[in-house]
């Protein structure tokens, strides 16, 4: 080869590299316009609130007095209707994904209910709390309450379960379901041996983006009914007197974390924009901590499949 | 198999809890309504829970004046709070459902007409010049500050106000503009009063209304506007002294709570009225509202031990009624 034929050879792969280090720059840089802007958002509301967060405000109820209010109703709310959602939406969602992978018919009505469900996940959340009033609230008579919320964030979230279980499901090498087919097993038996337990990491991932987007829905909440103000908790199984029921506590009315910030950004008082970013704080933890449990569920469960 | 054993595990516990729908009894009081009367009766709601050891429980929620009382008519509050008087269609939704009510009057709330600190021009201001700026007709033509008085600068106008579902945004252009809801249109809105007060703050040419409340907290910020009620009277800022006197007018409106009559058979309700009403001047002082005269209070636990039921306003939005005014009128 020639000495000029190999310069410009050279040149065309250094322009080339150029390029490849110029998209990591702009990939880089998309990556930190997101990144920043929770980080600032998050450093921000650290700043506020930080000094408002103490084990006074987690165990005390909301109050007139900026200083003595705390988040104790939101958060236990908050937690308990997610309970209820998670309760709801993993059964339905998954069993609506599997039967959509493993069991369906691939025919034209098959078509229609898949792009139905994709589409429902763009669906306002305002539809979705509209829904539940009439359901919910009227017709079934289950009236303001945890079990009211939680089924309507179920309902909210169902679409992203769905979606995330078929596509764990399509991630698993069909050899699989072949072997275990030719083996003679039913189709129950490999949903339930096999392709269930191989794609629960990934279900678990949907199932936890969608607790997150959950978590801080307020406008279908709102509309079902929380309330601003409660100073007492739902009743404990079998505590108080007359003792309560085992279920009791998914009929009491309630309130969670994002209304009560709502509530506190909207009062003349600047002290309590302090309580507000500090209860944002504790909303952030608890998205944080759900996303740890998990990947750390996810690591767990990864462990032990082997093929 | 696991997984799927929990889950239809947790399917089941789920549809049996459904099944048996076990309903959730226990001394409960339900409040609904106004955010502008929120605050008065979050703070009742403390202390009653704190006065009775827990052993009431209260409830409020905030669904704006309206949202109360579709709620309230349908039976599921025991109280509504309202930041202006019943209105004809409620009250027939009420009659409709059986639901017959006590109405009280628990304090006033004087809307604060806002300019920037620096504005020195329009401290005062005469109702005739607020309607000139807020009434439809002026929309898109009424910019400058000069075209409202000719005395003041040629500096644009910029205004802010509550939105259209708030019960202030109803009173204040009953009051200025004559009619309920009518308004130009290009103004900034928001449900957010916090909002507003950021916008008069940060324009030397703002000007803004919202509830008293508002002004005092954010007063280093804000101008308030004293206002002449009619050619002739003293311009008047809004105050304590002047709200009870009668003298800041016509944007001092009274606010209620509706008690339903059925409701206040049971001893919680009772309670809970009763110490709002003994305890109302305090509390209302202490979230920066303008209380009622004592012997408000003092007619108000007379109307719940007579059960006097009914409106006094007819299903109408009286201005500047002063509160003697209102014990005087009969019940209809």
């Amino acid at each position: 080869m020639k000495e000029q034929d190999l310069q410009a050879l050279r040149a065309i792969i250094a322009a080339h590299k150029r390029w490849d280090w110029m998209f990591g720059v702009l990939g880089i840089l998309a990556l930190m316009v997101a990144l920043m802007t929770f980080a600032s958002l998050f450093i921000d509301m650290a700043i506020n609130g930080l000094g408002r967060i103490d084990i006074d405000f987690l165990t005390s109820f909301p109050s007139r007095r900026a200083a003595n209010a705390g988040i104790l109703s939101a958060w236990v709310g908050s937690v308990l209707v997610m309970l209820v959602t998670a309760c709801a939406a993993v059964p339905l969602g998954v069993a609506a994904g599997v039967y959509l992978e493993e069991y369906a018919p691939k025919n034209w009505l098959t078509d229609v209910i898949e792009i139905n469900v994709t589409n429902l996940a763009g669906v306002p959340s305002i539809i979705y709390g509209l829904l539940a009033l009439g359901l919910f609230v009227y017709t079934f008579g289950f009236g303001q309450s945890i079990l009211t919320a939680g089924l309507t964030l179920a309902l909210l979230i169902l679409p992203v379960v769905i979606v995330a279980t078929r596509e764990a499901i399509r991630s698993i090498p069909q050899i699989i379901r072949e072997g275990a087919y030719a083996c003679g097993a039913t189709t129950w038996q490999v949903v339930s041996d096999h392709i269930v337990p191989y794609s629960s990491p990934g279900i678990l991932t949907g199932v936890i983006i969608g607790m997150a987007r959950a978590i801080g829905e307020t406008a279908p909440i709102i509309t079902v009914g929380a309330l601003t103000f409660i100073a007492f908790l739902p009743p404990m199984p079998f505590a108080g007197d007359p003792p309560a029921g085992v279920f009791d506590w998914l009929f009491a009315p309630f309130t969670v974390m994002p209304i009560q910030m709502f509530n506190w950004t909207s009062r003349p008082e600047a002290a309590f924009l302090n309580n507000a970013a500090a209860a944002g704080f504790i909303l952030v933890l608890m998205t944080l901590a759900m996303n740890g449990l998990a990947i750390w569920l996810r690591y767990r469960l990864r462990k032990n499949i082997k093929w | 198999m696991k997984m799927t054993k929990y889950a239809a595990a947790a399917a089941f516990a789920l549809t049996g809890v459904v099944a048996t729908s076990v309903s959730y009894a226990q001394a409960l009081v339900k409040i609904d309504g106004s955010s502008t009367v929120y605050p008065i009766t979050e703070a009742v709601a403390e202390d009653f829970q704190k006065a009775k050891k827990n052993a009431v429980r209260v409830t409020v929620g905030i669904s704006g004046t309206g949202g109360g009382f579709k709620k309230f008519c349908r039976g599921e509050t025991d109280v509504a709070d309202a930041s202006r008087p019943i209105t004809k269609k409620e009250m027939e939704s009420c009659k409709a459902a059986g639901v017959e009510y006590i109405e009280m009057p628990v304090a006033y709330d004087a809307l604060t007409v806002v300019i920037n600190p620096k504005n020195d021009w329009a401290k005062n201001m005469t109702v005739a010049e607020l309607k000139a700026i807020w009434e439809p007709a002026a929309q898109g033509k009424i910019t400058s500050w000069k075209q409202v008085n000719p005395a003041w600068p040629d500096r644009p106008l910029k205004l802010y106000g509550p939105g259209a579902d708030s019960g202030t945004f109803e009173y204040f252009t009953e009051a200025i503009n004559g009619k309920s809801k009518a308004t130009r249109g290009d103004f900034t809105a928001s449900e957010d009063d916090n909002v507003l007060v950021q916008g008069v703050s940060r324009d030397v040419g703002g000007l803004g209304y919202f509830g008293f409340a508002y002004y005092i907290e954010n007063k280093e910020k804000l101008g308030a506007v004293s206002v002449v009620a009619a050619p002739g009277k003293p311009a008047v800022a809004p105050s304590l002294e002047a709200v009870v006197n009668g003298t800041y007018q016509p944007l001092a409106r009274p606010i209620f709570i509706y008690v339903n009559a059925k409701a206040a058979e049971r001893p919680e309700v009772k309670e809970f009225v009763e110490f709002y009403m003994k305890n109302g001047e305090k509390l209302t002082k202490e979230v920066k509202y303008v209380p009622l005269p004592a012997k408000a209070y003092a007619y108000n636990l007379d109307q719940l031990a007579k059960r006097a039921k009914g409106t006094k306003f007819g299903g109408e939005n009286k201005v500047g009624i002063t509160i003697e005014q209102l014990m005087k009128l009969e019940a209809k």
